[in-house]
Order: structure tokens, then sequence, then C-alpha cells
């Protein structure tokens, strides 16, 4: 099938600073992608680039099959979100859905009907002829989602939409994106820097870095096979457990332990050398369930953070840390003894000069 | 528990308890205040003065003490400052060059207000090639001092067949006014989000559209700051008006000038205040009536909205 947006050798520099480079990406009809990265890798200016507020230095977008390498953005079929809402402060949230249809010169009955169905589905009825002062928060962000929604095009772009809102809100807005999805079923670029928000709407994710995608990929392949370090480490709270050592016939050895690496599934076939050997830490298991496992080690309880559902227990090794989540009712206290244990198939080894994956 | 309940021990005990109490006599109020009244009287004591003596007639104030309250108040001498005081040829007192003055003033402050916001808004939010050398060159001009200019300027205005023209003046006035003006604009639309003018791009507004529609509806603050600045400016201005204009079209405060410092016949010091009050008024109504708009503008760059 035709892609619905399709980024060819795309370039972008500012002077000297190259910020994005030869960058390929093909997104389907419908799908949810999420841009995933710290910030300064790329990922809004990749999206400003694709609704064409920033000029590329090279390479080609096609949205819905068509060049819109050098279109202005409103003819390029996109609605756009952005973090700060970016409503018009004068004019009301009516005024605000149709300043975009009434500059594109659609009829007043078409637009009354476009508003009335995106207010519809936002629940922002009541707030039409309100004043954006006169919002909260998370009624901002709807008006804003809604000023994408009428100009009823294929492709929505969000640019941390949800980065202002307060914990709840986020979570709250976040199940009414994805709901959105479900009912719209157009294609959604959304930017974030936030994991939970990218593994819960993502039908695909890209982790950037340094103006690259490292690794393109469902939310599950992604969690459970990372392409390398950065990106084992970027997924995950807290993140992966990383042990510096040596990989053999004998399994993998770091300075005083060595444990078998059997039942791991190498990429490209068994490999020897330096690795990084990451696993994390809700693959621990404690206990009598540790017991079971082919890897166990024992270690002394460091520090305890409990979340309620959870407990988070930071473990001396030898001279190392690691993590590990245990059940929320366990509540060890500094200095415990703990055994863990975990299986080597549920690891991630990476190559130690490379930092891919092996 | 139960001891507790029946018989609770009161929690707050003597001592310093809730808003710490402030004296009014405080060594610090009587300085402020003290320091606030001593600056104010200096300040207001001319106007005082100015005002009671232009409501006297030249009789009283032979009588050579200038803070007492008129006897016998007179409007005569602000008659005959507005309408028959004479300046060089012409006897119609100030009138003349009031009208002179609004001809000069509101072309010159709604031309240079349109011509330097658009500056402002093209140098800030659409980052053309060079708009940083510009921006350079055109605050520079600002720092040159008028008198450089002066005669240059005259003859451009002859070449261009407008020295001694109202006109003339109105183009002096808006040049500059442009530094100091697109400075302002400049930095305000700068403080306006940037996601702002992206949406409104992504909705298909162009250059003059997002003029319009967004920043101009969003920037009242401003405009009105730039109109005082403007206004007072122009008006006050003495310099440009007695250089680039002739007589029959002198603003006003030249024409003051003019009944002030005549050496004919007796100084009426009475006519000259009610001259020199009328002189002033339209720039003190106007802080008047737009004082208000006028902080929140100066504080609008520091606030995020």
């Amino acid at each position: 099938m035709e892609p619905s947006i399709s980024i060819r050798n795309l370039d972008l520099s500012f002077g000297a600073v190259s910020v994005l480079k030869d960058l390929n990406l093909d997104i389907g009809q419908g799908e949810f992608l999420v841009l995933l990265g710290s910030s300064g890798c790329g990922k809004s200016t990749l999206l400003n680039c694709i609704a064409g507020l920033l000029d590329i230095t090279d390479g080609q977008i096609f949205i819905g099959g068509r060049n819109v390498t050098w279109e202005e953005p409103s003819k390029r079929g996109i609605g756009m979100v952005f973090q700060s809402y970016a409503l018009y402060p004068q004019m009301t949230v009516e005024g605000n859905l149709t300043f975009g249809l009434k500059n594109a010169g659609v009829p007043k009955t078409e637009i009354a009907q476009r508003v009335a169905r995106a207010a519809k589905i936002l629940q922002i009825e009541p707030l039409l002829n309100r004043k954006p002062a006169a919002l909260s928060g998370g009624q901002r962000q709807r008006v804003a989602i809604g000023r994408a929604l009428v100009r009823d095009v294929d492709v929505f772009l969000f640019d941390e939409p949800l980065s202002n809102l307060d914990a709840k809100l986020r979570a709250d807005l976040r199940v009414e994106i994805k709901q959105l999805h479900q009912t719209l079923d157009n294609t959604m670029i959304y930017v974030t820097h936030d994991q939970i928000e990218a593994m819960t709407l993502a039908d695909r994710i890209a982790i950037m870095r340094g103006g690259l995608i490292l690794q393109l990929g469902t939310p599950d392949e992604i969690y459970t096979r990372p392409a390398n370090k950065y990106v084992a480490e970027f997924i995950g709270s807290p993140s992966m457990n990383f042990f510096d050592g040596h990989l053999d016939e004998s399994g993998f050895t770091a300075k005083d332990i060595n444990f078998t690496v059997d039942g791991y599934d190498f990429a490209n076939g068994r490999k020897h050398g330096p690795a990084w050997f990451g696993i994390r830490p809700e693959h621990i298991l404690t206990g009598a369930e540790a017991e079971t496992r082919p890897v166990r080690l024992s270690g002394t309880a460091d520090l305890v953070e409990p979340l309620g559902s959870d407990t988070l227990v930071r473990l001396r090794v030898g001279d190392r840390l690691i993590w590990v989540r245990m059940d929320g009712r366990s509540k060890p206290a500094i200095g415990d003894q703990i055994q863990i244990g975990f299986n080597p198939a549920r690891a991630s080894i990476f190559d130690k000069d490379s930092e891919e994956r092996l | 528990m139960a001891d507790v309940t029946t018989n609770p021990a009161p929690r707050i005990i003597d001592g310093p308890r809730g808003r710490k109490p402030t004296r009014a006599l405080s060594g610090r109020n009587i300085m402020i205040y003290g320091t606030l009244i001593v600056v104010a009287l200096y300040y207001l004591l001319p106007l005082y003065v100015m005002v009671v003596t232009s409501l006297k007639g030249m009789p009283e104030i032979r009588m050579g003490n200038i803070f007492a309250p008129p006897v016998e108040i007179t409007f005569q001498p602000w008659v005959k400052a507005w309408a028959e005081a004479c300046t060089g040829l012409n006897c119609d007192g100030l009138s003349r060059g009031f009208w002179n003055s609004v001809q000069i003033t509101v072309p010159s402050v709604f031309l240079s207000i349109a011509i330097a916001s658009l500056n402002g808004y093209a140098l800030a939010n659409w980052r053309f090639k060079g708009a940083n050398i510009f921006f350079t060159i055109l605050i520079i001009g600002a720092f040159i001092p008028y008198q450089v200019m002066l005669y240059p300027i005259v003859i451009l205005l002859r070449e261009a067949g407008l020295y001694g023209s109202l006109t003339g003046l109105i183009i002096v006035h808006t040049i500059f006014g442009m530094p100091i003006l697109t400075l302002l604009f400049r930095n305000y639309f700068s403080s306006v989000p940037e996601e702002l003018f992206k949406a409104a791009r992504v909705d298909g507004a162009g250059f003059w559209g997002i003029y319009f529609r967004i920043m101009l509806p969003m920037s009242l603050p401003i405009f009105v700051v730039a109109m005082i600045l403007q206004v007072t400016g122009i008006w006050n201005d003495f310099l440009f008006g007695v250089v680039y204009t002739r007589p029959e079209n002198y603003p006003m405060t030249v024409q003051l000038n003019n009944i002030v410092n005549s050496v004919q016949g007796v100084k009426e010091y009475n006519v000259n205040m009610a001259a020199t009050l009328l002189t002033g008024l339209v720039p003190l109504i106007i802080y008047f009536i737009s004082g208000k708009l006028f902080v929140r503008g100066i504080a609008a760059g520091a606030v995020k909205g």
C-alpha cells in the first residue's frame, strides 16, 4: 500500500550545523508513529519539516502520494497541535476553530458542520464562545486538537501536546488521543520525550538521537529487543542494568561473576569478545522465584523506593549497583541480603565497541 | 487520649502570633513618604506657579508675590494666548500653531507606527536573509546625533521640493521615529510565542493575514506605548519644526517660543504661562487617558501570557 507519508533522504542543516542527516521514513495509512528522543535529538525539527514550517536542505517529502516538498504548510493536508496550545488569544474557541477554514474559503454551512462535529467529538460544545484565557490547560489542548480536526485532513502532527499538562490530565488526554485515533483512523505523527506516551500510543516508535533514527519498531520490539545500548537505556524506568564484561564459550564473565547466556537469541550467531550484558529491573526475580532461574546472584539492599504497586530496590552486587523491581508488598530493609535470579533469554547483549545488539 | 478530648491543652501559647504588626510612623515610613512629598513638591511647585500666574492680571503680577493665589481670577490671558498673541507678523495667537501641530502629529504618528510595526513584525517573525544586518543598521540610526543630519536633510527636502512644507516635516518625523519604534515592535513581536505564528501558517494565513488578524489584535498595549512616545515626541519637537518649516507652518512649540521670547513691549507673564500650559495640554491629556495601558505595554515583555 502507498505510504501516507514518505520522507526520502531528508537533510536539514542550519549553516554548518547538520540537524537531520539523510533521513528515510515511511509511515503507513492510519498509522500512529511516535518520534521519541531526548531534547535536541531532532524529533521536533523533523515534525516541522513534515509540516513545512522549516525549509529543508535536501531530500523529498511525500504526503498522501503527493510531493509536498515545496508546498506551504496549509497546502500539505496536515493539522498540527503544539505544546503551548498556540491558540489565538483574541479569538473565541469558535474563532480559533474556524480561522483556518475561513482562510481556505470553505463555505459557511460546511464550516458550521465541521465545527459542530469536532466540538462533539472533543466535548467542547459548551466552550465555543469562550476566549482561550478562560479555559483550563486540558480544555485548551482539546481546542488545539479541534483546530486540527476541523481541517478534515489525513495527517495529524502532534508536537509534545501533553508536556504542559499535569500528570493526571496528561494520562486522561493520552487515553483520549488514543481513542481519537481509533475513531478517526488517520495517520498521526506524535513527538514526545515521554516514553510512557510513546509506548502506550504508538503503532511504531522511532527513537531518534543526533538527527538519526536509531531504531524504528513496534513498542514491543523496542522494549524487548532494543537495537543498541542507547535505546535500551532510554526505554524503561528505572533503566536497564548493565554488566561490563566479556563473552566467551563459558558464558558471560564480568570480573568476579560468571554466568551462562544459554537461551539468548543472538542476532547473527553467537559471538565472543568484550560486551555489555543488559537486564531490565522487571526481569530480575527475587526470593523463591529466583531459584528457578538459570542465573542466580546475591546482593545487599542499598536503597528502597516504594511506589505502591511496585517496590524498586537498588542492590549492591560486588561493586556494582543493580536495580530490581519487586512486588509492592515486599518491604526489604537496607542491608538485607536478597537472592536474585534471571533468565538470559530476556536479556540484551551489546557489543562493547559499536554498542549494537549482538 | 480521653484526657486530651475532655481538656484540650491550648496549642497556642503566649508570644508572637499571626501577622507581624507594622507601625505607621516607623523611621522607614517617614523616610519614604518624606522623600516622596519633597520630590513631588519640587516637581509640582513650578506648575502651581504657572497655573496661578496665568489666572492673574498684570497689575497683580507686578506686586511680585509669585506664590500667592490670584485675588481676582481672569481668563483673559488664556484667551489672548490662544487667539490674539502676536508672533512675528501674525496676531492670531497659538491657535494657528495648534492646528499646524495637529496636522503634523496625526499623520506622522500614524505613518511611523504603521511602518515601524511592519518592520518589527517582518524582522521578528519572517527571518529573511540579512535581517540582522538590516536591523543593526536601523539601530545605529538611533545613535547618530540629529544635528549631524540636519543640513543633509535640508538639501534632500529642497531637492524633493518639500522644504518648508508640512509634508516634508511629516516625512522627517516618520524617518526619525523608525529606529526606536522598530526596536520596540520587534522586541514585542519576538515575545509572542513562535508556535502561534506556526499555527497561523498551518491555518493558511500569509504575511498580511498573520499581521492583521493575529499579531495586531494581540499587540494593542505596544501600539499604545508607541503612540504615546510618538505623540509626545512629535508634539514637543522644536528643532525639526523650526528648521524644516516656514513661519506660516510653524508647529505650536515654535510659536510658543516666539511669543515668550519676543523682546518688544511689556513681558506679559500671564499670557506666556497660559500659552505654555496650552502647548503642554495635548501630551498631558494623552498621558492621563492611556497611562494604564502604557504601563501594561512596557511591562508586557516581562510576563509570559
